[in-house]
């Protein structure tokens, strides 16, 4: 009785660990908690375990000073860092900070280009990190029409 | 369904420059239908992922402050002419597309 119960036991458990791993392998899972806080500080610590990066001059954050629709701010980020791991965006005034991050593989050049919404006038947060932390570049981005209200 | 992702690569030498687009309402959960006043109910891809031969090269993920119909651009090294090219997502409400391309 003992062994079998033992050997289903470690049966369940190979099966289990085999449902987990490819989702694991391919794709880390949805950083929820990190797109529920409201602030830049909670959102880095939920996705990184850290909440304040290093402003740095090695990354670069591209976006207009003012952005006429604040539907759709074009964004680039791009750092010369090396060994970059993640790249993520935030907007300090939305309603969720947290707007993307992104996992780099190693051949992934270190640099992302896409278009996000803008709630109202704000500040821009690019965080890349790599192994030795975290750094940033921000940028204050004027917006006329909000992206987020209706 | 009509096509869902629109993927364009570029091979530069051994860089291959990625652009493409994703057609989703990429709805936040913020804005109100101005007549009934209620929230529309938030509808935004959650995770969006490159491989290259089978291997992740680039992984996002996003929240709803994606703007509509995402637009998203990236390059990585050692790619070639044949090389295979997939992006696949998924949204909150489990609906998903894929789109794979030969590297050109």
């Amino acid at each position: 009785m003992q062994t079998r119960r033992r050997l289903f036991l470690q049966g369940s458990l190979a099966l289990s660990l085999l449902v987990a791993l490819p989702a694991r392998l391919f794709a880390a899972a949805w950083p929820e908690a990190a797109f529920r806080t409201k602030s830049i500080e909670d959102a880095l610590k939920e996705l990184y375990g850290a909440g304040s990066p290093t402003p740095s001059s090695e990354v670069s954050l591209k976006a207009p000073e003012i952005a006429q629709d604040g539907r759709v701010v074009p964004v680039t980020v791009s750092t010369t860092l090396a060994g970059v791991q993640s790249i993520s965006i935030l907007v300090e005034k939305n309603p969720v900070p947290l707007v993307a991050s992104f996992e780099l593989a190693a051949n992934a050049v270190p640099s992302v280009e896409t278009r996000i919404k803008m709630g109202q006038t704000s500040t821009v947060l690019a965080v890349v990190k790599t192994a030795s932390g975290l750094f940033s570049a921000s940028k204050d981005v004027k917006v006329t029409i909000g992206g987020c209200g209706g | 369904m009509a096509e869902r992702i629109k993927l364009r690569v570029k091979l530069k030498g051994d860089i291959a420059e990625v652009k493409s687009l994703m057609v989703h309402p990429m709805e936040s959960g913020f804005r109100r239908n101005p007549d009934t006043g209620e929230y529309f109910p938030a509808h935004h891809i959650r995770q969006v992922t490159f491989e290259h031969n089978g291997k992740p090269v680039m992984t996002g993920q996003w929240g709803g402050g994606v703007s509509t119909d995402p637009f998203f651009g990236f390059s990585f090294k050692g790619a070639k002419a044949g090389d295979s090219l997939k992006v696949s997502w998924v949204d909150n409400q489990g609906e998903s597309a894929e789109l794979e391309t030969k590297i050109q």
